[in-house]
């Protein structure tokens, strides 16, 4: 979409990084990489670190050793200034939104371009409010506070915002989490028109099955500090792992897995 | 603000007829020329022709913006041509130009207009006397719950009242003794030139004793007690709003009143007075030391002074009036605390009303008290 394409075909390059809390080691030696336009899904237990790596690459965290590179930038050592252009080439939404309390919706999305570029207020309005909008908000919604809002309501504020800036890698952590059937069939669709229309890379932490079967190119499954496999849903639903296994035995699992295997109803339920 | 270095976008007039656009058309690059697109037009009904060949970078602000463009020049019957544009920007703009479309179809919302300052003044007036009334009824709401609780006095909790008289009296004590000490020390040494010029040094001890005993020790005490502990009560109360949990409470079947308001009352009235007396010895305390290193009145004569002066009247006074502020302090920071709503912004909003709001009302009574105890000559 914008000039400043790295030249390979990848985003995210982690290689041996290790994390460790005190005597809990989390990440041990972990080997992971994304490539530019695809969705791709971190599934794991709680406690298997996802939250973390994530922490990680949008260097809100620094690892103990080892390497990451995004968008072709190695995070160890980074400069300020570097650290500052690289953060305005991702969006990021957080689980609860991470909304600012005492600004307003369309203030909220507006802030990264209020920030960071010289645009006059009437355009960063007209933007924020066609944003929203891009995330499936009303207008009105845009003069509303984030504490007047559903949880719903305040995902996709927060999804609007991420995407003020017009990212190249957007980070989803736990999109769907705690929304109705209809919202979260909504976020899926959204993820993947992104995608389509602005070959944006996806990278979502999530435990929605139905989210993972549905609309994501590749998933990592973490346990023990590694990547246990990586693949299509249906490239892992034949891996006999246990770490792996969680997600496709049990009845959900299994669900989830008919609801994809059958493409037409699907289409049928989602117009 | 810090701006990405990018080329910047852009224009260039090559005829009448004719734009070449080049640089970045991006949310950082296009800044500089919003304006000139602004003023840009061409004459009725023609075709404008725009070179799209050297733009550099496109995202969904720069589509935006020349969507905008081709927009307002189509209003004056201007037809706008984009050539050579790279497929990936042309599918991008395309992209746009639904959705814009999609949105005018939605219409604009009117802009709300800043209130006008007669309206701000009603708009105050009536959130003062709503939140006077809501108030009012709190205090009506306590009283019931301090009845019913004097009537059954098995639904007295004393843990939460001994964990308050802790929180909120032993734990204040090193606080309030040092500032009652500063402020015996302070009215003693102002006094004392005064007291020197005349040779009457001997009456500081009246200065000292009648001040600090009547008016400073239980004010200073009620003012650090209100930051202290009434903010303390605010915020405790007003994130147990914002997380559900005095929702939680009623729906388990405890009043809210009876567990988190009654044992701070008690607690403080408790407290309240008896701090005042540790503050009105220290105050004391403060202005014979100042009295010895000043005006050579040793301690033996300044207690001698004290006893004879200050009557058993002046004493009763100060301590009197602590339980009224103790229930103002306790009242308007549980108040405040009840009234959060939303998020936790409103938590810290609230916490600041609460101190502001019981230190005003507590020199407010305090002045009412003297008004009082003039006309009854005490």
């Amino acid at each position: 979409m914008t000039s400043l394409a790295s030249p390979d075909n990848t985003v995210i390059e982690i290689s041996q990084l290790t994390t460790r809390f005190g005597d809990h080691v989390v990440h041990a030696g972990l080997d992971l990489v994304v490539r530019r336009a695809e969705i791709f899904a971190l599934v794991g237990g709680s406690g298997s670190g996802k939250s973390t790596l994530l922490r990680e690459i949008i260097l809100l965290q620094q690892p103990e050793s080892g390497s990451i590179k995004v968008l072709g930038v190695d995070l160890e050592n980074i400069s300020d200034a570097a650290a500052l252009a690289l953060r305005q080439r991702w969006g990021v939404m957080f689980q609860s939104g991470g909304l600012f309390g005492s600004l307003t919706i369309r203030e909220n999305v507006g802030l990264p371009l209020r920030e960071h570029t010289g645009l006059s207020d009437t355009l960063i309005n007209e933007i924020s409010e066609w944003k929203l909008a891009m995330a499936g908000l009303d207008p009105e919604v845009g003069a509303q506070y984030p504490s007047e809002l559903s949880g719903g309501m305040m995902k996709r504020a927060s999804l609007a915002r991420a995407l003020a800036l017009d990212p190249e890698l957007l980070f989803l952590d736990e999109p769907t989490a705690g929304l109705d059937p209809e919202s979260a069939d909504e976020i899926d669709q959204l993820i993947r028109k992104l995608r389509d229309l602005f070959g944006l890379s996806i990278v979502i932490i999530t435990h929605d099955l139905d989210l993972l079967w549905q609309v994501t190119d590749r998933v990592a499954v973490l346990a023990d500090g590694k990547v246990q496999g990586i693949g299509t849903m249906a490239e892992l639903s034949g891996i006999d792992l246990p770490a792996t296994r969680k997600f496709f035995d049990g009845p959900r699992g299994r669900a989830a897995q008919q609801q994809a295997a059958a493409p037409n109803h699907q289409q049928d339920r989602m117009k | 603000m810090t701006l990405i270095p990018v080329a910047p976008a852009e224009i260039t007039r090559t005829s009448s007829q004719e734009l070449a656009v080049s640089g970045s058309w991006t949310a950082h690059g296009i800044g500089q020329i919003e304006t000139q697109l602004e003023a840009l037009s061409a004459s009725f009904g023609s075709t404008m022709v725009i070179d799209a060949s050297r733009i550099e970078a496109f995202d969904t602000t720069g589509a935006w913006v020349m969507e905008k463009l081709r927009r307002r020049l189509f209003c004056d019957s201007i037809v706008i041509e984009i050539i050579y544009l790279q497929p990936d920007f042309a599918k991008l703009l395309e992209v746009v130009g639904q959705e814009v479309s999609r949105q005018a179809g939605t219409g604009k919302q009117a802009a709300s207009e800043p209130p006008t300052r007669l309206t701000s003044l009603g708009l105050g007036a009536a959130a003062a006397f709503e939140q006077g009334m809501a108030l009012l009824g709190f205090v009506g709401e306590c009283t019931l719950t301090l009845g019913r609780c004097l009537a059954r006095p098995s639904c007295l909790r004393w843990r939460p009242i001994l964990y308050n008289i802790r929180s909120a009296g032993f734990d204040a004590l090193p606080i309030v003794g040092i500032l009652a000490l500063l402020l015996g020390i302070v009215v003693a040494y102002q006094g004392a030139d005064q007291l020197r010029q005349y040779g009457a040094n001997i009456f500081v001890a009246d200065l000292v004793g009648l001040s600090m005993l009547r008016e400073f020790a239980p004010l200073i005490t009620a003012i650090i007690v209100a930051g202290r502990s009434g903010s303390a009560y605010a915020a405790q109360i007003g994130t147990m709003a914002v997380t559900e949990e005095i929702d939680a409470m009623r729906t388990i079947g405890i009043a809210p009143l009876e567990l988190l308001v009654l044992p701070k009352i008690f607690a403080m009235i408790i407290v309240l007075p008896l701090l005042t007396v540790f503050a009105d010895v220290l105050g004391v305390l403060g202005g014979m030391l100042m009295a010895r290193a000043q005006l050579a009145v040793s301690y033996a004569e300044f207690l001698d002074r004290f006893v004879k002066t200050v009557s058993v009247t002046a004493y009763l006074i100060g301590i009197g009036k602590a339980p009224v502020f103790a229930v103002i302090i306790v009242t308007i920071g549980c108040f405040q605390g009840f009234r959060t709503h939303g998020g936790p912004d409103s938590v810290g909003r609230q916490t600041t009303r609460s101190v502001v709001q019981s230190i005003f009302l507590v020199i407010v009574a305090d002045a009412l008290f003297s008004v009082a105890f003039s006309a009854l000559d005490l």
